[in-house]
């Protein structure tokens, strides 16, 4: 369980991020983040695998007081936390399946690790999570040959390698088109279903939140101003999301 | 005095100029890695320290920085060192020259590696060290070979700025021939070693810039 009392995060110039944010999000729960570009969506969900820090309040995940956390606690602790970017981050010149077992280095002996000395279980391990986001045939491809929606399933599969038990998409679909992006979502679904990983995802759509999420929260301004079912969402609830508002700087 | 004993005399030098040329490489190549790492450093001392170094590697002439590293023990600290100094002179002359301009390209490889790179890798639970042996740093060679190759085709030329010190490489041996025969002959021959060394180094490196290039 993701648990958010009464959390800020002011930044060092004075701007306030996030504002008292209460929430909690129990593991299995499939969440859209909804709001306008700089209202705090990635600071929200980069704040829970302490990509980002709070300033105030407090923030636990599985009664892991996160901001207690450093160096290796921090690491170990990132383990267990899957992440998905816009822009995929994939290790562009090397293989897919290389891209995936990346996902295992922090756990290799450093003898192995230096030479990239990958054993059978991982790499069979690489393979399933390949073949989880249907895209095993493309193992051996270069990851820069292959189109922006597959590329998103080989970080998606690369964070599966992990076995992660929370896993936060930062605008996953952003940069692709609308049948790649139900395609990528279906993933997200399948995953949540199959694996009862609980997954938060920043969207700009607001269609495909509605469609795939459970759960909706809308941020405006650093404040959560919507929490609660995705078929409660009508265009009150909307206009007090986007209306009116402006982009506001990060 | 014929070609062929021109050519052995040569070739003695060119023993020589691959020496300065392979030890060179060997110490300067990490040494720039560490240079480039303070060059990025946040710590104002060893960034402003670093910035001063490099600049000055590249600002002034490689004969003058030899003749520093040459005569500067005797001249300013009146310290006397045997003449086998001059070729440790070469090496320390041209290894911390060569490592600032090495130190530019690794910089520039590194602070063109995207963000999401390191973010990616942070998220997966990766250390710092982790992340730059394993990740960026693999990378960032891919880019910057071609610069590389560029310096180091540089580098074969200059070692016959040892002459300026007296060290018994080709150009050396070349010159003191082409004088006492007072012939072309020996500058060519040289010329043409220099050319085919060079010839090599752009080879093995297109090579290695191939096989780096993989799966593709």
């Amino acid at each position: 369980m993701i648990k958010f009392e009464d959390v800020g995060k002011r930044y060092p110039n004075g701007y306030e991020g996030l504002k008292h944010i209460n929430l909690e999000i129990e593991q299995g729960e499939f969440v859209a983040i909804i709001g306008l570009s700089g209202a705090g969506k990635s600071t929200l969900i980069r704040t829970i695998n302490r990509m980002h820090d709070v300033t105030s309040g407090s923030l636990t995940v599985d009664g892991t007081d996160v901001m207690s956390l450093s160096g290796s606690s921090l690491r170990r602790f990132r383990r267990k936390i899957g992440m998905i970017f816009q822009s995929f981050n994939l290790i562009t010149r090397t293989t897919v399946i290389k891209n995936v077992l990346t996902a295992f280095v922090p756990d290799m002996p450093w003898y192995r690790s230096v030479f990239g000395l990958y054993n059978q279980d991982e790499k069979m391990k690489a393979l399933a999570a390949l073949d989880k986001v249907g895209i095993l045939d493309k193992a051996f491809v270069r990851a820069d040959q292959l189109s922006g929606g597959q590329q998103q399933r080989v970080a998606l599969a690369r964070t599966l390698a992990q076995n992660p038990q929370i896993i936060l998409a930062d605008e996953p679909v952003a940069a692709l088109d609308p049948v790649t992006a139900n395609q990528v979502m279906d993933d997200f679904t399948r995953i949540n279903k199959d694996m009862n990983i609980s997954i938060l995802i920043n969207i700009h759509h607001v269609d495909l939140a509605l469609k795939y999420c459970s759960r909706v929260i809308g941020i405006r301004a650093g404040e959560i101003v919507y929490d609660g079912p995705a078929d409660k969402v009508d265009k009150a609830v909307l206009d007090s999301i986007y209306k009116g508002g402006q982009e506001e700087e990060a | 005095m014929t070609l062929s004993q021109i050519v052995i005399q040569l070739l003695e030098g060119l023993i020589v100029s691959v020496r300065i040329f392979a030890i060179t490489l060997l110490f300067s190549l990490p040494l720039g890695l560490l240079v480039a790492f303070g060059r990025m450093s946040k710590n104002a001392l060893i960034n402003g320290l670093t910035k001063v170094y490099i600049s000055i590697m590249r600002g002034t002439p490689l004969m003058l920085q030899l003749f520093v590293v040459y005569y500067g023990p005797y001249y300013l600290f009146n310290i006397k060192l045997s003449p086998t100094y001059r070729n440790s002179a070469v090496y320390i002359g041209f290894i911390i020259n060569y490592a600032a301009y090495f130190a530019e390209i690794y910089r520039s490889g590194i602070q063109s590696m995207p963000i999401g790179q390191y973010e990616a890798a942070e998220i997966l639970g990766y250390s710092k060290m982790q992340t730059f042996f394993r990740i960026i740093l693999p990378q960032v060679i891919k880019r910057i070979l071609p610069s590389v190759t560029n310096e180091i085709i540089t580098l074969v030329k200059d070692t016959s700025l040892a002459f300026s010190i007296s060290v018994m490489e080709m150009f050396t041996q070349a010159k003191a021939l082409s004088s006492s025969q007072t012939s072309m002959t020996p500058l060519i021959v040289a010329g043409v070693f220099y050319y085919i060394f060079n010839f090599v180094v752009a080879m093995v490196m297109e090579k290695a810039e191939k096989k780096l290039d993989y799966y593709k």
